[in-house]
């Protein structure tokens, strides 16, 4: 049998995400695929794999997991989760080798809410319309259509060498405080005044417990439409903010459906869309608009970051468990006085 | 928000709309319109033809095209610039809609929402049925859920507004009307339309080698069956079989 994780323990909500389904958006199908795409293509590029490949996205529930049928190495990136291997604390960004029978454990951790495990080699599911994303609500892609829960094993592709050196992924491209995010106006915009535009940036909003993998729900200032909130159905894409009759934003994220009805005042650049996506519910931020050739630059950055070495640091021991303490000859060269 | 009657739609220049970097919204217009579609349908086509690099994907709508893209492999300009000469083009391959029977029980429990409608209209059921079985329908788009087909073409007079407030779920398959159109649906969901009836054809099949029946731009019409040939029909539609008629090219081997 070839090398597999399996899922000791699943909060709700992980799921398998390669970076989605492309093609049958026309057809009704919602694309999947990571909520935060930076992080699952980082994680993805620091074992060695392709930025697209099937990773387990980690949801605030946690998970705990293992390997059996050889050693695998596994990367994790996104937000800033606790994450321990056999009780040992490691940082939240790292690559790590799992000798079998080791347990790993993610948890949420100071910020962000949404990290990658990726495995070397990949994550070997029947791909479903050329994808294996989780999409829950139509049971498609994934395990079965499904969440992962504790039991599920995730065979290891293969396909690829796994030679990775081990230790904490250092880039302040992983720095990303959700406060501020990128947008830019439209493709609706003009259903809205200016002033309405101007209270749509400064906000400040705050991320509603409401929000999950289709959409994140913003509370803050009431907007108002110029002319009626009912528009004829367009095409919606990832990180549009469409204004309800509410006046409240809803921001479609990954599980979006394809089309919809509301005006989109703007929309999250693709830089931005992880930054966003880690965002908790509760947290405070405001938008900047910005043009279109500045979110091509930072997705251009994105994308030449990705497209290099990843940087990966020796752990340096930031927890020292008395065990570790006691197997150390602290007391060497001590000069016994007396003698 | 112009209508169409004073506003030829071949004569307008289309809205180029961005949603974000990565993604171009071609609009024609704002209304549900069959010429406003054809020429979405047009540039769908002509820009599926082209299939210029960096395109990631294109979803027709109503009244407009999204057109996905990579802005790091054709800037903006440059998608632009081809779209501009799709529609200078004329349509040299333009879509070739393909017309489809679709069989549909209309009986109860299948049209379960039937006996509403028509007294919502002040008709007869029978009355209601053979309007909505006369008419021909036109795909303008997908959208709610994988193969969730809307349809234009609903006769005026048996068009209904949408529920006031969302009824219970529905049987996949259910055929449902609201807000002056008709639709197909997929999977059992609560709905705020009205089912009038249910068709054993699956408009979505991920085992066939074509898993979406429709285009955007077949047409369709509605042949009723009974309770018996429904059943009949599903059993056929669950081993994989095509059960509506359409286009000769289009028929299982």
């Amino acid at each position: 049998m070839p090398a597999g994780l399996t899922i000791l323990a699943a909060g709700p909500g992980s799921t398998v995400q390669d970076a989605g389904r492309v093609g049958y958006l026309r057809y009704g199908v919602t694309g999947a695929g990571p909520m935060d795409p930076f992080a699952h293509a980082l994680a993805n590029r620091a074992v060695g794999n392709p930025a697209e490949a099937a990773a387990i996205e980690i949801s605030l529930g946690g998970i705990e997991l293992t390997v059996d049928g050889g050693a695998a190495t596994v990367a994790l990136a996104g937000g800033s989760f606790a994450v321990s291997l056999d009780g040992q604390v490691l940082p939240s960004a790292v690559v790590a080798e799992l000798q079998p029978g080791a347990r790993l454990k993610v948890r949420p951790g100071a910020a962000g809410a949404w990290c990658y495990l990726a495995v070397a080699g990949g994550i070997a599911l029947p791909p479903v319309l050329g994808s294996v994303s989780t999409h829950i609500r139509t049971g498609m892609g994934g395990l079965g259509g499904r969440a992962l829960q504790a039991g599920d094993r995730l065979p290891i592709s293969s396909a690829l060498p796994a030679f990775h050196e081990a230790g904490a992924i250092v880039t302040p491209m992983l720095d990303r405080p959700p406060d501020r995010i990128r947008v830019i106006p439209g493709p609706q915009d003009d259903h809205f005044a200016p002033d309405q535009m101007e209270a749509f940036l400064a906000g400040p909003w705050t991320v509603s417990p409401r929000s999950d993998r289709m959409a994140y729900f913003l509370g803050g200032p009431t907007l108002k439409h110029r002319r009626g909130h009912d528009i004829t159905s367009d095409g919606i894409a990832m990180g549009a903010i469409q204004v309800p009759g509410s006046g409240e934003p809803i921001v479609l994220m990954a599980d979006r459906q394809s089309t919809g009805g509301y005006p989109k005042i703007a929309t999250i650049i693709g830089a931005d869309l992880g930054r966003f996506a880690q965002a908790r519910p509760g947290t405070s931020l405001s938008f900047e608009a910005v043009t279109h050739a500045d979110a091509v630059a930072a997705r251009a950055q994105e994308q030449a970051f990705l497209g290099g070495c990843i940087p990966v640091e020796p752990l340096v021991r930031t927890h020292f468990p008395p065990e570790f303490l006691l197997g150390l000859n602290l007391v060497d060269g001590v000069v016994d006085a007396r003698s | 928000m112009s209508g169409t009657e004073d506003n030829t739609p071949d004569d307008t220049v289309p809205r180029f709309l961005d949603a974000g970097e990565a993604a171009l919204v071609v609009e024609f217009g704002s209304d549900v319109d069959p010429g406003i579609s054809a020429r979405v349908l047009a540039l769908d086509a002509a820009l599926s033809d082209r299939a210029p690099d960096g395109i990631r994907e294109l979803v027709p709508t109503y009244r407009s095209l999204m057109i996905h893209y990579d802005p790091l492999r054709l800037s903006r300009d440059a998608l632009a610039g081809q779209v501009m000469e799709c529609l200078a083009a004329p349509a040299a391959k333009a879509a070739s809609p393909a017309h489809w029977t679709v069989p549909c029980c209309y009986d109860p429990p299948c049209g379960e929402d039937a006996k509403e409608i028509a007294s919502l209209l002040g008709i007869a059921a029978d009355s209601l049925v053979e309007r909505h079985a006369a008419a021909t329908y036109r795909a303008y788009m997908y959208g709610f859920a994988p193969g969730y087909t809307y349809l234009g073409g609903l006769p005026p007079e048996i068009a209904v507004p949408r529920r006031p407030s969302p009824r219970g779920s529905h049987a996949p398959g259910a055929v449902l009307i609201g807000g002056g159109l008709c639709s197909i649906s997929t999977f059992a969901m609560p709905t705020g339309w009205y089912v009038i009836g249910r068709t054993p054809e699956r408009l979505y099949a991920p085992e066939r080698e074509k898993p979406f029946l429709l285009e955007p731009g077949d047409t369709i019409t509605f042949e009723p069956v009974d309770a018996a040939a429904f059943e009949a029909l599903s059993r056929r539609a669950a081993s994989g079989e095509v059960v509506a008629r359409g286009p000769a090219r289009c028929r299982p081997a």
